[in-house]
């Protein structure tokens, strides 16, 4: 049979559809699909996909199982290095790790790794009974801080090994970013409650409602009983630009405007929470979470919404993936274009006029591309006298957030660098304080879900091989 | 879940609870706030600890029922339970340094104030206390200022109990008397507290205002709580509560209060209209 050169495609609902729910927008491979996709493996000897994945997955060998149709085959040995396929499978940006080193990707598109991991986790998730083998207790007890990615990730490999594991949630929802931050339409909640399911069962204890640093320190911990701890806090606080403008009523931080949507679920009639119903809206910022700030706020009703970036489409930061559907939708990316000030409205006859202080506009710069920067991306250039006004009533800020210092604030001994991020060991996640690890993106400031897991995973072992030292 | 252990009616619109809540209860202090859920679908909404009781493990709330959630929580019995408590958030009110205070409450606002009142009180400060109310029947808390002020003025904007008139008007009558005060705490609405710090400024006499904007999470993540204050941006839940009273821009936090004003009233009629359908 000749190879087919490109990847079976994603089957989604349609772009007119999906606009205006909040479903999920890739429906899955089917069995055949997935069966055909995985056929398309040449299987390499050297296997340079696994190296392009942060958690090492077996690649090569878990697509040899999909072959065999041996489905539960293949979910044994993805979940012998990742704790959360179902959410991997969805939002690994794929074409910069495990896909871009695929052989097939010389010469055709290379096998859909991502969307393979996807089928088999999801598939594994309706057919499995639930049951596991308890590991047999070690005696350890460590306390992980955050219920994000690297937070899971770290629990899940200490419970396997038979740490009691408990996991702190300043929030009252299980999953970090996962919840709060990742929109419905590309990461189920569903998904996410299955797969900490999952882990209760190996044992790890959640409690949710309690900050550490507030509610109990670090050196609590330790003092309560816990043998070492996991630092995963995220990168929870929001930047804004510092223009004229962001206090008007109208301007959100993407993490404001997507905590609401999705933690608090203001998208539908039964929430308490309010959430602006925007007719046109503008998000700046170009990485995954300005595109789901911009389709959610499609999705509750903006006739218009622009991506407003202040480099071209080719440096745009966010997965190709959300690039094109967010296109695809009708979102408008107003690139080389850069904000200088938000406008507000204002009544000079009428002081009470109710829509005084609501956002009207947003004043942009257009740009240019100069010389690249030192991390090798080309700088934006202002060109001046070309400011314009767009009319908007909503502008969401996306262009990144820091690490959160609740932690580094209660807890003298922690080091941290000038940017707020934890100072760690590479490759250990190790902290200044003894028997303090810390990895995500309280470490390395916004990044990925996935390297948040690595990293959880790489402490995990460190903590595992700490205590039997 | 967290159970009501007591819940207690201040005045028509005024709700005192204690919450079992262990942990916080451990750490509160005066100044610092909760955010809590009462059910499923329920929004989050910050409330300043108003009191605790380390032994028993109890945390108390005092609060106004102004929207939909906290008619919701209003609608709670003692025994009951809320979903979600969590807490201490925010920073302590700061107390060094200081030997004589006067605390101006307003409203609701007083029930913030009275922990402050008290915690300057058992350090052997001088505190004068000055709460105001729009009319008699929404006085609160009066027995409880007695006990930890050395000089207590209650006002009235009718006249129908106590002095007629507004908290300004003791304080600079007051401070033209030669009282000098090194501190000046307002607690109560954002429009008192502005007019509390115009009255000190002229005098150089630091104020100390408690803000309490609208905010998710309280932990810094959102940053929906941000002010303006001496031309910085600051997070209220994390940087705050409590903000040196002269830096703040107080016509931009009024506003800003003021974002879902027509949500909120609709909310409100729907949950009036559950309720009244309940009782049918």
């Amino acid at each position: 049979m000749p190879l087919k050169p490109e990847k079976h495609k994603m089957p989604v609902q349609s772009a007119d559809v999906r606009a205006h729910n909040f479903d999920e927008v890739a429906l899955g491979y089917t069995e055949e699909i997935a069966v055909a996709e995985a056929d398309r493996c040449l299987n390499c000897k050297n296997k340079p996909c696994v190296q392009g994945c942060p958690v090492n997955i077996s690649i090569p060998d878990f697509i040899t199982k999909l072959k065999q149709r041996d489905f539960e085959g293949a979910y044994g040995i993805i979940a012998g290095s990742s704790s959360l396929p179902a959410i991997c499978g969805r939002v690994c940006p794929q074409e910069t790790q495990c896909e871009s080193k695929c052989t097939l990707g010389i010469k055709f598109e290379p096998v859909a790794i991502g969307r393979l991991e996807r089928f088999v986790a999801d598939r594994h998730n309706t057919v499995s009974d639930g049951k596991i083998q308890n590991p047999e207790s070690n005696g350890f007890k460590v306390a992980v801080v955050g219920s994000g990615p690297s937070g899971l990730a770290c629990a899940c490999d200490l419970a396997r090994k038979g740490y009691k594991v408990t996991v702190f949630e300043a929030l009252h929802d299980v999953g970090g970013v996962l919840v709060y931050g990742i929109p419905e339409f590309r990461l189920p909640k569903e998904i996410v409650r299955k797969e900490i399911e999952g882990l209760k069962r190996y044992g790890v204890e959640i409690q949710t409602n309690v900050v550490v640093g507030k509610t109990v320190t670090v050196d609590e911990l330790f003092e309560s009983g816990f043998n070492a701890v996991f630092i995963g806090t995220g990168a929870g606080l929001p930047k804004f630009m510092g223009i004229a403008g962001e206090s008007l009523k109208g301007v959100y931080s993407a993490n404001e405007f997507l905590t609401r949507v999705n933690l608090m679920k203001a998208y539908n009639g039964k929430s308490q929470t309010p959430i602006m119903r925007a007719k046109k809206v503008a998000v700046v910022g170009g990485g995954n979470v300005a595109m789901d700030a911009a389709r959610t706020a499609l999705r509750l009703g903006a006739e218009k919404v622009y991506i407003i970036y202040r480099r071209s489409m080719q440096e745009l930061p966010a997965r190709r993936e959300e690039v094109e559907h967010a296109q695809e939708e009708g979102i408008e990316f107003k690139v080389l274009n850069n904000p200088v000030a938000i406008i507000g409205y204002e009544n000079t006859e009428d002081k009470n006029d109710p829509q005084n202080g609501f956002v009207c506009g947003i004043k942009v710069v257009k740009c240019c591309l100069g010389e690249p920067d030192e991390r090798g991306r080309r700088r934006p250039v202002e060109i001046s006298g070309s400011e314009y006004i767009i009319d908007v009533d909503c502008v969401i800020m996306a262009i990144g957030t820091s690490p959160n210092p609740l932690i580094k604030n209660s807890t003298a001994d922690l080091a941290v660098n000038s940017h707020g991020g934890i100072v760690v060991e590479e490759g250990s996640g190790k902290t200044s304080k003894k028997g303090v690890y810390a990895g995500g993106d309280a470490v390395t400031g916004a990044a990925t879900v996935i390297l948040a897991m690595g990293a959880g995973k790489n402490a995990a072992a460190a903590i595992d091989k700490y205590l039997n030292n | 879940m967290f159970k009501i252990t007591d819940k207690r009616v201040l005045n028509p619109t005024v709700t005192m609870m204690d919450i079992y809540a262990p942990l916080v209860a451990k750490k509160a202090q005066a100044g610092q706030f909760i955010i809590l859920r009462v059910d499923g679908d329920g929004e989050r909404i910050p409330l300043t600890v108003a009191g605790y009781d380390r032994d028993a493990g109890t945390v108390k709330i005092i609060f106004q029922t102004v929207g939909a959630t906290t008619m919701l929580l209003n609608n709670k019995n003692k025994g009951d339970y809320i979903q979600d408590f969590v807490g201490p958030l925010g920073c302590p009110t700061r107390t060094d340094g200081i030997k004589k205070v006067c605390i101006v409450g307003g409203g609701v606002g007083c029930a913030i104030a009275l922990p402050v009142a008290q915690k300057f009180h058992e350090l052997g400060c001088e505190v004068h206390s000055i709460i105001g109310f729009r009319n008699e029947s929404l006085v609160i808390l009066e027995d409880e200022f007695k006990s930890c002020s050395d000089r207590l003025t209650v006002m009235t904007d009718d006249g129908s109990y106590g002095r007629r008139g507004l908290v300004t008007e003791p304080l600079k009558e007051f401070i033209d008397n030669g009282e000098n005060y090194d501190e000046v705490v307002a607690i109560g609405p954002l429009v008192m507290m502005k007019f509390v710090v115009m009255t000190t400024k002229p005098y150089g006499i630091p104020t100390t205002v408690s803000m309490n904007p609208i905010m998710i999470d309280g932990t810094g993540m959102c940053g929906g709580c941000r002010l303006s204050v001496g031309g910085k941006t600051k997070f209220a839940c994390v940087d705050g509560p409590d903000f040196d009273g002269f830096q703040v821009n107080f016509d931009e936090a009024i506003s800003r209060s003021r974002m879902y004003a027509e949500f909120e009233r609709e909310k409100r009629e729907d949950m009036c209209n559950l309720f009244k359908k309940e009782i049918e």
